[in-house]
């Protein structure tokens, strides 16, 4: 299978981790762009992000990206990795910056902690949800390969998705509250994490969405 | 299940060479920053700092590709500080590959440059760096105060309220280091340590005075903790980064090993 990978870029903050962390997971090319030509080329697709979600969103649908995304994802069917911010990005809607529609991809809401987020003993936690925490497996797939469930990812984030279908999630993690680490639906995965600053398992996690063919 | 605490290696890099001595066995090159990162990368450190103490701009090209190269290889967050003194600073790091900055002196003197960074990046990536000193008579209540240039130049800022006013205007995180301990290795200063993160609702990284691994964990079971920092416990030789989680976790504090 050949692995040329397209990095959406829309200009919200450093694509580089990703791109090379993809390079050293093995992909044969990777791009970083928003070009629709190159996207339709390219035999996978990842969605990152980084910032708040009102400029992220103003800068997708601003370049276009909710269409190349739609083309990707439901048109041409490949895989999609979407990250972090990229995969809030996926649901309906979300609480951050007083409210802000997003692409409605995977029917869901984006919510906030708390302030102040407490543990189940009372214990404060802080916001954002920063470093390396447990993800629990909650069903195979073709990205968990050769990883184990409770494998520590890095996570940095102040809200966090809940899909409508709780079926969708594939993997969550421990924070005052359980939430959703990833999620999985036909040829798309989610992370809330950072594979591409997740050491190993985070390669690992590249390595296996190189050679999946979008099904599970 | 739990949200590990971390152990940052912390590298002072003056003209693209790491200082305050660095012995590792089987290292080729002792100074050189790429390596090093390397090897706390491979020994399980949850993230690095790269400290830029370069003094003079022309250098900081130098900073830029070193950082560039440690990225390139280290999937782990990495975190540029030093000479951070405006936005562009900050998208050159972003740029070349770091996760995070590091603002310090900048935001003392333009505390708004901590907020317009956070609504430009994203406060996940701006950590603001916290220098104190203790400014009370021993006896007394303990107030401590913010210096710059290496702990000589006293501000007059009292430290809690800093921390307070940097968590509200958007930074991500804070990175507090006792210049009373700082290279001593007597151990963190806990009373602020703790004073601070119980006054803050985002993560502080304690810093400065490590000599032994119990200072590491006395950090996060007594300062309240989320990451402790430390140079030259790791530099030296003494211990593995493995080594140092191998104990925290034996003290029941959450690592990822």
């Amino acid at each position: 299978m050949t692995q040329r990978v397209a990095v959406i870029d829309y200009g919200m903050g450093n694509l580089h981790s990703v791109a090379s962390a993809l390079e050293h997971a093995g992909a044969l090319e990777v791009t970083v762009t928003h070009d629709h030509e190159a996207i339709t080329n390219a035999d996978r697709v990842v969605f990152p992000g980084v910032g708040g979600i009102r400029d992220c969103m103003e800068a997708i649908r601003g370049l276009g990206c909710d269409q190349l995304l739609e083309q990707a994802i439901t048109v041409e069917r490949k895989p999609v990795l979407a990250i972090c911010v990229g995969m809030q990005s996926l649901m309906t809607a979300s609480e951050e910056n007083g409210g802000i529609a997003c692409l409605n991809q995977v029917p869901g809401e984006v919510t906030f902690f708390g302030n102040p987020h407490r543990g189940s003993d009372g214990t404060r936690l802080k916001v954002p949800h920063m470093g390396w925490n447990q993800v629990v497996q909650k069903r195979t797939h073709p990205l968990w390969a050769g990883i184990e469930s409770g494998t520590h990812f890095y996570f940095v984030h102040s809200y966090h998705v809940v899909p409508k279908d709780p079926d969708l999630v594939v993997g969550t993690f421990d924070y005052g509250l359980s939430g959703c680490a990833a999620l999985a639906r036909d040829n798309v995965f989610a992370t809330q994490f950072h594979p591409e600053k997740s050491h190993q398992a985070g390669l690992t996690l590249l390595k296996n969405f190189l050679s999946w063919d979008g099904t599970c | 299940m739990a949200l590990a605490k971390r152990i940052i290696p912390c590298l002072d890099v003056d003209r693209g060479r790491v200082v305050k001595g660095v012995n590792f066995v089987g290292i080729r090159d002792a100074g050189d920053p790429v390596e090093i990162a390397r090897r706390y990368n491979e020994e399980g450190a949850d993230e690095i700092t790269f400290l830029d103490i370069t003094a003079s701009h022309e250098e900081r090209d130098t900073t830029v590709q070193t950082v560039e190269q440690i990225a390139r290889e280290v999937f782990i967050p990495l975190t540029v500080g030093g000479g951070i003194r405006a936005l562009q600073d900050i998208r050159t790091m972003l740029n070349a590959g770091a996760d995070k900055v590091s603002i310090n002196t900048a935001a003392i003197h333009d505390p708004n440059l901590v907020s317009a960074a956070a609504a430009r990046f994203g406060s996940q990536c701006i950590v603001v760096a916290i220098d104190v000193k203790r400014v009370s008579e021993p006896g007394s209540l303990p107030r401590y105060e913010l210096f710059t240039h290496g702990g000589r130049k006293p501000t007059g800022i009292e430290a809690v309220a800093w921390a307070k006013k940097m968590a509200a205007l958007g930074a991500g995180e804070l990175l507090l280091t006792s210049m009373d301990r700082d290279g001593t290795r007597d151990g963190f200063e806990l009373t602020i340590t703790r004073e601070i993160t119980d006054s803050v609702d985002i993560p502080v990284i304690a810093s400065g005075g490590v000599g032994t691994l119990q200072h590491l964990a006395d950090g996060v079971t007594q300062g309240g903790a989320d990451a402790v920092l430390a140079a030259s416990i790791f530099h030296f030789g003494e211990y593995t980064v493995r080594e140092a989680k191998q104990f925290m976790v034996s003290e029941g504090i959450p690592m990822r090993l």
